[in-house]
């Protein structure tokens, strides 16, 4: 059919038309290639001259970037307490965020109809907008002082249990590892409750009318039938939730205490490797700069593996819904 | 849409502990979106009523003060155009490119690897830290320039554009071929029937979620810290000198140990949730009306 409006003398079916190429459809092709190429350049630009400016941190300390001491007055720079802030507030997160999301993309996709599910989504997509610096500003001035009170009723009811003891004792203040924990857990939720139930949206219907015409009831065909079909995409999902977690600044920055200590105790003030950056580079320069800047590279390292298992794993299982 | 309604035409009702544990199952799922309501409900009941307060015309254009200063005296001015400039100038650059890069993905990428690295680097991207941004801007842009509402809008434009890619590349993806194939038909090139007939078909999804997009660019602090180096006094210039934002003066102010510079941190936090809820709404108006193919 194509070939009828081709220009005479051009062979081949399906080529005339697509093979006119004038000047400007190729330019246009040429802009558009080099749109999606920034993708990649920019994350490559951002690995390079990180690293870069972080050098001089990398080659004085060596290995000991992952020591435990952080003293800028006395030049040493370690990372530890930085990374463990930052690996024991993002569990907490992940800890509280995952059941609540999974249970809510889980009440939007099998229980509630439709017209309901609407303004549920509603109030998801607010809490995602809400931004982090208004979080942080609750955090510390209202949820922090509030929840003091409770951490000092749980601190004197597990004093003297020997594990509780060490996890929950001691607190000083609001300002802790847990209270960031929890208040990125609000953050991340909306991101984890929104993949898992692209998943989950993705459990083809016949395996769950078969569960119900088995006789299943809805708990029982989730776990039959939903839960097999996603349980891949929902560990992606919460892969995702942790690197976001993990790089989650403002709020951790002003709930978390701002302490670089390494301590068993959830309830006492921390700092984890985003936080450290935004409090103290604006008074940073020479190796300190280099440091943080580090600690930047770090967590751009950490959170794109982080990312990339985890988008391997959505799409994978998004792939396979599909099929 | 039909309703559906939660009971299954069972032939014979589950019973006993069966049933029971049925029921716990779906208030468990009840009680997680109430989990998630409460500290939402929070939020913004505090930062509504202490907002409200200090809020009135004066607060929106007057200078910021030095932080001692009592509630009623000056504003976030300075702030409010800062964050307009750089939003505004991250929003010229990630928008556009975002498009053609999502054009790059849906109509000549196809599934080829190249589209499907670039598709999958930007699902990465999203996931970059906003602080990291902040730095790789610091790095490349402020150490060789200065300090200037560009280099944030740089910094926010690096977050914005994944998103923006990924939304477009979704609403193109909807459009359907036959209206491709109607216009190569009449003898278009490619470029124009992306233009003027892929472009336009998508308009509604494409302008909702850049919506989005701004949305949360506006709230974003960490990216700007190290590039607009948050100042007090009025910058129209985005392009030379330190400047300003609502959430690096919210994030100035949170740690203030003077009353009147926390109320002035609550009164922009208002004025900022209010911004990005301005913008969500926005974006599902748009999505209401102008979207022709949707999911």
């Amino acid at each position: 059919m194509t070939q009828q409006a081709g220009p005479p003398g051009t062979a081949g079916p399906a080529r005339p038309l697509s093979q006119r190429r004038p000047f400007g459809d190729r330019t246009f092709q040429l802009i558009t290639l080099g749109a999606g190429l920034l993708v990649l350049v920019i994350l490559v630009l951002i690995a390079v001259t990180t690293t870069q400016q972080a050098a001089p941190w990398f080659s004085a300390e060596g290995w000991g970037i992952f020591g435990k001491t952080w003293n800028p007055a006395t030049n040493q720079f370690g990372a530890l307490a930085f990374i463990y802030g930052t690996a024991i507030t993002s569990a907490i997160a992940v800890i509280m965020a995952v059941p609540v999301s999974v249970g809510i993309a889980l009440l939007l996709t099998e229980v509630v109809p439709y017209r309901w599910a609407r303004p549920i989504v509603y109030v998801i997509d607010l809490l995602a907008v809400v931004p982090s610096v208004v979080w942080g500003l609750w955090g510390i001035l209202v949820f922090a002082p509030w929840i003091a009170k409770i951490y000092a009723h749980i601190a004197s009811a597990v004093a003297g249990i020997p594990v509780l003891d060490d996890l929950f004792g001691s607190p000083t203040s609001g300002a802790s590892f847990f209270t960031a924990g929890i208040i990125l857990a609000f953050m991340i939720t909306p991101i984890v409750t929104s993949l898992s139930r692209e998943v989950i949206a993705t459990v083809p219907a016949i395996d769950k009318e078969g569960a119900y015409a088995l006789g299943a009831t809805r708990l029982e065909m989730i776990q039959g039938a939903v839960w097999p079909h996603s349980k891949g995409g929902i560990v992606g999902a919460v892969l995702l939730g942790l690197g976001r977690a993990m790089g989650e600044t403002i709020a951790a920055a002003l709930v978390i205490g701002s302490s670089a200590t390494i301590t068993s105790h959830l309830f006492a003030p921390g700092d984890s490797m985003p936080a450290v950056i935004a409090n103290q580079f604006g008074e940073a320069s020479g190796t300190f700069r280099a440091a943080l800047i580090g600690l930047g590279v770090l967590l751009f390292a950490f959170t794109i593996i982080i990312n990339v298992i985890a988008r391997a794993i959505v799409g994978r299982s998004a792939e396979q819904g599909s099929a | 849409m039909a309703v559906i309604t939660g009971q299954q035409p069972n032939l014979q009702e589950a019973k006993g502990w069966r049933r029971t544990k049925n029921r716990i199952a779906t208030v468990l799922m009840v009680v997680a979106f109430v989990l998630v309501v409460i500290p939402l409900v929070f939020v913004l009941i505090t930062v509504v009523a202490r907002g409200i307060k200090i809020i009135s015309w004066q607060f929106f254009t007057a200078p910021i003060p030095p932080s001692p200063s009592p509630a009623d005296v000056g504003g976030i001015g300075p702030a409010i155009l800062g964050t307009f400039l750089i939003v505004g100038l991250a929003t010229l650059m990630a928008v556009p490119l975002g498009v053609l890069g999502a054009i790059y993905l849906n109509e000549y990428g196809g599934k080829g690897p190249l589209a499907r690295l670039i598709g999958f680097m930007a699902d990465v991207m999203t996931g970059v830290p906003s602080i990291v941004m902040g730095l790789f801007i610091f790095s490349i842009w402020v150490l060789h320039f200065q300090f200037s509402g560009f280099a944030g809008a740089l910094a926010l434009g690096c977050l914005m554009l994944p998103v923006v890619i990924r939304s477009t590349d979704e609403m193109l993806k909807l459009v359907p071929n036959p209206l491709r194939e109607g216009s190569y038909a009449l003898g278009a090139t490619k470029a124009r029937v992306t233009i003027t007939v892929v472009l336009p078909a998508a308009i509604g999804g494409i302008v909702s979620g850049a919506l989005l997009a701004i949305a949360r660019a506006a709230g974003e602090t960490a990216p700007l810290l190290f590039t607009i180096l948050t100042v007090t006094s009025a910058n129209p210039n985005p392009f030379s000198g330190p400047n300003t934002s609502i959430p690096s003066q919210i994030f100035a102010n949170a740690t203030s140990p003077f009353t009147g510079a926390q109320d002035r941190a609550w009164g922009a936090a208002l004025t900022l949730v209010v911004i990005a809820f301005l913008f969500m709404i926005a974006a599902r108006i748009v999505t209401a009306r102008f979207t022709r193919y949707s999911r």
